[in-house]
């Protein structure tokens, strides 16, 4: 399998003039092109900071980030990152909203434009697209988010807890439908959440951290057998719980 | 988990007819009210002078200052200066805010800058702008020219402590969010720092319309040719009460109009943006 993302020794400090904060050490870690991976940690622990490392928005302060074998150096067209929260701009509509970034890759063509009416309109967002943010659910704003950063066809996604605004039952049912659109769209997926259950029933392999400075504590690939191959029908697998337990006694979450 | 959209058809129910009408009513007779008390004052005011409980020829009244806008009105004069008033201000109020969104531009693009400059900023903000007013007059000399620096300088410092501020708000996960897809700083600027603080500086817009008014008033005192400024000099010089008051209300009646015009602007602004 020929690895699309390779984090070799990375470590990484913040300064501020209170003083140094190290948020990853010495973390190494590789995804296959077309995988699904999860991490989980702690809260606070540099799940972020890994996922601003890997697209370039970040530089190490050690170690090399390689993206289909070339090192990182600066964001990357090749790479989609989709932020804790969804961050659509108020002034703009859906449409526009959508093709932001590419106006910014200046990637703004006929054939681009048609990809992501395409994609608004596969992904139920046909009625919406002139609407503005203010007047979706989350559920939809969310959705939103996702093809805007599909819209530059990036093959890697970067997914920082991108249901942790959204109610449960919603959380779920789009949970299932991004999952679909990711396979369907065949991209290799890193999710960050802090939901095991999410995290289980999506991944191919679920990365625990440890405390901060975020090093890889455990690595669990996830094999469920459940008839139809999507997460909520996983939820069901006999291999579900056991998964779970496993996770949740390594995260050792204390309340 | 699909919300309805904002053009769900919603059938009246009579409560809420109810409410609207009287919604509707409220807001009328605010209306009325509003105009009422300005004709009451104005009757209040004309009375008092024509039972002598106030001295006319200090107090002036309205039937005078009537007079007085009829007799500037036939040789034109009334138009001069408050042409001339007005197209100070508007010069003074534009340039103001956009130099001081240009400055702001520069601050949030050179942190390293902004710290040096802080300081001084903070000192400009809290001088009397007018102070200066008999400075530029010896620099610039006697003309419009300083009036409108004085409008300028008066706005600019507040325009660029407001605007930078706006730029400072911007929420940094909106930017790295840009930064994500590769974006330059000119981009940021231009795809979110500025739009976001279009609301900013409209307000700011409505600060320096005020702003302005009292430079150009300032101003037009010092220097003392033309425009509304001078008339309400000239006429407290000669004690001419029914020119300074006629002067004013023309002045609340241009301050009004001009937060009218940029109102209307802030609507095509935002829907421009
Ligand atoms: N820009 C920054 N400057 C200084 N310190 C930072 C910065 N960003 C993050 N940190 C610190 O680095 C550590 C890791 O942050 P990070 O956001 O990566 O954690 P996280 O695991 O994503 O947290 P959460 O679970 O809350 O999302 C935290 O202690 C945080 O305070
Ligand atoms: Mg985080």
């Amino acid at each position: 399998m020929d690895k699309v993302v390779e984090l070799i020794d990375v470590s990484m400090n913040y300064h501020t003039p209170e003083g140094e904060t190290q948020a990853v050490k010495n973390l190494s870690l590789s995804v296959d092109k077309g995988e699904f991976i999860s991490i989980v940690g702690p809260s606070g622990c540099g799940k972020s900071t890994v996922l601003s490392l890997i697209s370039g928005i970040l530089k190490p302060s050690s170690g090399a980030i390689q993206i289909n074998g070339m090192p990182v150096d600066g964001p990357s067209q090749n790479v989609g990152y989709m932020l804790q929260r969804d961050h659509l701009f108020d002034w703009r509509t859906v449409r526009s909203n959508a093709v932001i970034g590419l106006e910014i890759q200046k990637k703004l063509n006929n054939t681009s434009i048609k990809y992501v009416e395409r994609l608004l309109d596969e992904y139920g967002l046909s009625e919406f697209k002139d609407h503005y943010p203010k007047q979706l659910s989350g559920g939809m704003r969310q959705r939103a988010a996702l093809i805007r950063t599909l819209a530059a066809n990036p093959d890697i996604l970067l997914l920082d807890e991108p249901f942790s605004a959204l109610d449960y039952q919603t959380r779920l049912a789009l949970s299932e439908e991004i999952w679909l659109i990711i396979k369907k769209e065949e991209k290799t997926a890193i999710l960050v959440t802090h939901d095991i259950a999410e995290a289980v029933s999506m991944s191919d392999r679920v990365l625990v951290l440890t405390k901060r400075p975020a090093e890889i504590r455990s690595e669990h690939p996830i094999v469920l057998t459940c008839a139809l191959h999507t997460p909520i029908s996983c939820r069901e697998a006999p291999e579900f719980r056991h998964y779970f337990n496993t996770i949740w006694k390594e995260l050792d979450i204390h309340v | 988990m699909y919300s309805k959209g904002p053009d769900t058809v919603v059938i009246m129910s009579p409560e809420h007819a109810e409410y609207l009408r009287k919604e509707k009513f409220t807001q009328h007779a605010i209306r009325v009210s509003r105009i009422l008390l300005l004709l009451l004052l104005f009757a209040l005011w004309e009375a008092a002078a024509a039972f002598k409980w106030i001295d006319p020829f200090i107090m002036s009244q309205p039937s005078r200052i009537l007079r007085t806008i009829l007799t500037l009105s036939k040789d034109g004069s009334i138009f001069l200066h408050t042409g001339v008033t007005v197209y100070e201000t508007v010069l003074g109020f534009i340039s103001g805010t956009v130099l001081g969104t240009l400055i702001a531009i520069v601050l949030w693009w050179s942190d390293f800058t902004a710290r040096v400059l802080d300081p001084y900023l903070v000192v400009l903000n809290a001088l009397p702008k007018t102070a200066l007013g008999p400075v530029i007059l010896v620099w610039a000399g006697g003309t419009t020219g300083s009036i409108i620096i004085m409008a300028l300088l008066i706005s600019v410092v507040v325009t660029i402590l407001n605007v930078y501020l706006s730029f400072r708000t911007c929420d940094e996960d909106k930017i790295k969010l840009l930064k994500t897809f590769g974006a330059t700083r000119l981009q940021i600027l231009r795809k979110v720092i500025l739009p976001f603080s279009i609301p900013s500086i409209i307000s700011v817009l409505k600060i320096n319309v005020g702003l302005s008014l009292v430079g150009v008033i300032v101003g037009e005192f010092l220097v003392s040719r033309a425009g509304l400024g001078y008339l309400i000099i000239y006429g407290g010089q000669v004690f001419k009460m029914d020119l300074v008051m006629t002067s004013v209300l023309i002045l609340s009646v241009v301050a009004a109009f001009m937060y009218l015009s940029v109102s209307w602007i802030e609507r095509k602004l935002l829907k421009m943006r």
